[in-house]
């Protein structure tokens, strides 16, 4: 039996995975990494526009704070989100910024003086201050009150990622590359670390870990029009779902951003909206205003995405070859902008479509882009069920987006939680509960179980090919399970999904192969990502309402009253057709800020009785307080810092605060 | 109205393409390097993602290949394609022949078919050249951060874009000959940190990474790296920068 030993295993090599393994190595942990793929090829690098960050250094970012943010960011979650956990991101994440530019992130910075930008198709002339030349700066993105994305022109997952990267090799922190892990080791109450699969010669080890942290990114290959990357499968959070303990939250909230290429599905930044591009129609026409008259292309992504597909329905959508369409034109921005802020945008639509943004329109339609929920933890990144198991970033639901995350806030996630999980991770192995006494025969068992599921799909005998049933899946999930959702549809698809599964059990390969066979490695991970499919489809079928992402048009309202609370979706059974779902309430009392309208989309929900209840204690506390500070305020309305590590407490400086 | 793609698409029916892939699996001693050919048929907007893995679906479910953005920025997919070192998730099917010769890149070790470790030489390299800001002054984190001119940012982005896809080795005269070699994805690293003001290495610690024949006094300046690079750094102008202060230290 191959076995590796090591303090913490963190398993992902992308943005939260690396910066978690930093935080837990620099308190003197052993850590590996295992990944699937080199770490700064991670879908980390596809993040283009921007980080979000209240440092509020420009002239349109002026007045920002962690309470602006805060607000954008549960208003953009259609108050799905953790307000706990949302504030605490708000206060760290101009902390993170800052971190990455002493590691050498080129963040586009602020010039001193007159410069022209383009704002809801006019041409505005902004005065930046003396005081802020040389800060980082700014642009603006969907459902935001102020100019708050950081970026480094549009690349900037990219300078993020090889950064911090960068700091886990000054680290010396081992990263075990092309490696899979295919199961949790456990025992139902303490998780010992997983066994892995090597992807170039197929061979399975034990990783045994006081400390196991799952950072594998979202599940956006369940969908066939997607902008994920082709690793994003979502097996980390499948992994987890099969311990049959650890449950997946909100599965349902699946965004879709508005803006990938058609029919590629590759992404172009929001930043083109944000840099003021506008949508249009097949007559050429800005359809956005009609729609939502206060923040047109820059309303939130699931809003956008919505009135984009209503549109094409309208009769409004261009047509090519491969179907409707709309248009994103950033024609107006000039080349200069494009060539400097925009470059990975100009590069795509040349590879791509063969086209020059600067000249032409872009075709575009929403696709599957990020995923809300995923392994459910607590605001310190434990995961729920198991001790010794953590999660961060968007394999996670830690639940910082709730319904609908902002742009520019998940690439702020994966530093942010790492940095406070990658802590918890350390406090948790410095802690009696980090020690551990592992069965030998308990790792003997999930190795051997693992090598059974292996042998069974190379010994399958059955005529049904796994390429062909993960494209019945995509087919079905992009279909049925997308943008606009209706409880018979989605009853369809959980039934279609389930005879998939039936189906996928009399797998047979093309032939046996020596090394890790790419057709094995597909007919094992279906297994998984249906799985996820099923989780996705039910939890969106019994949830009756429609909230940020997930729109039903059987319930278009959201429903306060009957569904402020988060999807559990656990797989007790191995042999059960469907995920066993759960619900826990968001509770009304403690939240800072109460539902209510987000200030766009739709404005027709169904109010909680709590709601008015909070309010009027909040509007109490606030009159109360009058004048004072505003951390005051805030820590009056809704303590947070002490569920921070002691050094991500202090205030952020900004021109006009001090720390 | 908007013109789609750069040729007009022929009205005739799909062309047939015909990949000869290089194919080897070193996993299995019963294999020996050779060429095999694969025929499809041709799709509108067809790139060699698509290509590759509807010849793994369809014909050949063995076939190791490596992609993973398929958006031209993660830098996994290079491969020879017709000879030249090019990132196969952009190249469109449209502006080859009918007659596609895939083969991995050389100097990598090769894991199977198309699929070269990569991923292990970049670490190694960026573990000797010490990729990494070199700056022992601790990061205040709730403090305004330090100040930097925007052009500078920009300068060092321009640089920092490097995705170490391996085309540039790929393409490189002295990587043939000299194993240990930097190359221009080394090379354009040092001088990114050497132009990063919060990088505190002098031109002397430099000098010990790169001053010798495996550094930059190796590049002959044949610059098929400046020629294939998918980014379009500017390796010419990088690396004679680089050579001019590296001589300077090491005369004096």
């Amino acid at each position: 039996m191959d076995v590796i030993h090591t303090d913490v295993l963190v398993i992902g090599g992308g943005l939260a995975g690396l910066r978690a393994a930093l935080a837990a190595k620099k308190r003197g942990q052993k850590v590996i990494i295992l990944s699937l793929v080199p770490p700064k090829r991670s879908h980390s690098a596809a993040a283009q526009g921007g980080m979000q960050a209240s440092l509020g250094n420009t002239a349109k970012g002026a007045g920002d704070n962690e309470d602006v943010h805060f607000g954008d960011t549960v208003r953009g979650s259609d108050w799905g989100a953790d307000q706990e956990v949302a504030r605490m991101f708000v206060h760290t994440a101009p902390k993170a910024v800052r971190e990455l530019a002493a590691w050498g992130v080129p963040w586009n910075r602020v010039e001193r003086g007159p410069h022209d930008v383009i704002i809801d198709s006019q041409k505005v002339t902004l005065n930046e201050a003396d005081a802020a030349h040389g800060l980082i700066t700014a642009r603006d993105f969907g459902g935001t009150k102020k100019w708050r994305t950081c970026y480094v022109s549009d690349g900037t997952g990219h300078a993020m990622l090889y950064a911090v990267s960068d700091q886990t090799i000054a680290a010396g922190i081992p990263v075990h590359e092309r490696m899979e892990a295919v199961s949790l080791i456990h025992d139902g109450t303490r998780c010992y670390g997983a066994i892995v699969r090597n992807l170039t010669n197929g061979k399975l080890s034990a990783y045994v870990a006081r400390a196991t942290c799952i950072a594998t990114g979202g599940f956006g290959r369940i969908y066939q029009a997607t902008t994920n990357a082709v690793i994003n499968e979502g097996i980390g959070a499948a992994i987890a779902l099969e311990t049959g303990v650890v449950p997946l939250a909100n599965m349902e909230a699946v965004q879709f951003h508005p803006t990938a290429i058609f029919p590629a599905g590759i992404l172009v930044t929001e930043g083109c909206r944000g840099d003021g591009g506008l949508l249009r129609d097949v007559d050429g026409h800005r359809f956005m205003p009609d729609y939502e008259p206060e923040k047109k292309e820059l309303a939130s992504r699931d809003v956008v995405a919505r009135r984009m597909e209503a549109h094409i329905r309208a009769g409004k959508g261009a047509r090519n070859r491969f179907g409707e369409h709309l248009w994103l034109d950033i024609t107006l921005l000039g080349e200069a902008h494009i060539n400097s802020k925009l470059r990975e945008v100009k590069e795509i639509c040349h590879h791509f479509l063969g086209i020059d943004p600067a000249k032409q329109w872009i075709p575009v339609r929403p696709a599957q882009h990020y995923s809300m929920g995923g392994i459910r933890t607590n605001a310190q990144g434990a995961a729920y069920g198991l001790s010794g198991l953590f999660a961060c970033g968007e394999a996670a639901c830690w639940d910082l987006h709730g319904f609908n995350r902002l742009g520019g806030n998940s690439v702020a996630e994966t530093v942010v939680a790492g940095m406070i999980v990658g802590e918890a991770i350390a406090d948790f192995c410095a802690s009696p509960a980090g020690d551990m006494h592992v069965s030998t025969a308990l790792v003997r068992d999930c190795l051997e179980k693992a090598e059974a599921e292996f042998t069974a799909l190379s010994d399958g005998q059955g005529t049904e090919k796994a390429g062909q049933l993960l494209r019945e899946m995509q087919a079905i999930m992009t279909e049925q399970v997308g943008i606009v959702r209706h409880g018979e549809t989605l009853g369809a698809a959980v039934d279609a999904l389930q005879k998939l599964v039936l189906r996928s059990r009399q797998i047979g390969l093309g032939g046996r192969r020596p090394g890790a066979d790419p057709e094995l490695t597909t007919a094992w991970r279906l297994q998984k990502m249906l799985k996820l499919a099923l989780c996705v489809a039910r939890g969106a079928e019994q949830r009756c309402e429609s909230r940020g992402a997930h729109f039903r048009s059987d319930y278009p309202q959201r429903n306060d009253a009957d569904w402020l609370k988060r999807t559990l979706a656990y797989w007790p059974d191995a042999a059960q057709p469907l995920p066993s779902l759960a619900y826990e309430e968001l509770a009304i009392a403690g939240m800072e800020l109460p539902p209510g309208w987000r200030g766009y989309g739709t404005r027709d929900a169904i109010e909680h009785p709590a709601t008015a209840i909070r309010q009027a204690e909040i509007d109490a506390i606030r009159a109360r307080l009058g004048e004072a500070d505003r951390h005051a305020i805030q820590d009056a309305l809704m303590p947070f810092r002490h569920l921070l590590p002691a050094h991500l407490r202090g205030n952020n400086a900004r021109l006009d605060e001090s720390a | 109205m908007i013109k789609l793609f750069r040729r007009t698409p022929a009205s005739q029916a799909p062309r047939r393409l015909t990949f000869s892939i290089l194919r080897h699996n070193p996993a299995d001693p019963a294999s020996r390097p050779q060429l095999q050919d694969f025929e499809i048929e041709e799709a509108e907007g067809m790139t060699l993602f698509i290509a590759l893995n509807e010849i793994r679906a369809t014909l050949d479910g063995s076939l190791q290949f490596d992609f993973v953005c398929r958006a031209g920025i993660c830098g996994s997919c290079a491969m020879l394609v017709n000879g030249r070192p090019s990132l196969a998730c952009r190249t469109l099917t449209r502006d080859l022949g009918t007659q596609i010769t895939l083969a991995p890149l050389p100097f990598f070790e090769l894991i199977g078919d198309l699929s070269v470790n990569t991923g292990k030489w970049m670490r190694g390299t960026s573990e000797r050249l010490q990729t990494w800001i070199h700056n022992a002054a601790p990061v205040r984190l709730d403090a305004l951060e330090e100040r930097m001119a925007p052009e500078l940012a920009e300068a060092i982005y321009e640089l920092d874009r490097c995705i170490e896809c391996g085309c540039c080795i790929a393409g490189c005269g002295t990587a043939q000959m000299r194993e240990k070699f930097v190359g221009a994805v080394g090379l354009n690293k040092i001088a990114r940190f050497h132009l990063d003001p919060r990088d505190t290495r002098s031109d002397a610690d430099f000098y010990e990474l790169i001053g010798d024949d495996d550094g930059v006094f190796g590049c002959m300046s044949l610059l098929g790296c400046h020629d294939v690079c998918p980014k379009q750094l500017p390796l010419q102008t990088q690396i004679a920068y680089l050579r001019r202060k590296m001589a300077i230290v090491g005369l004096s």
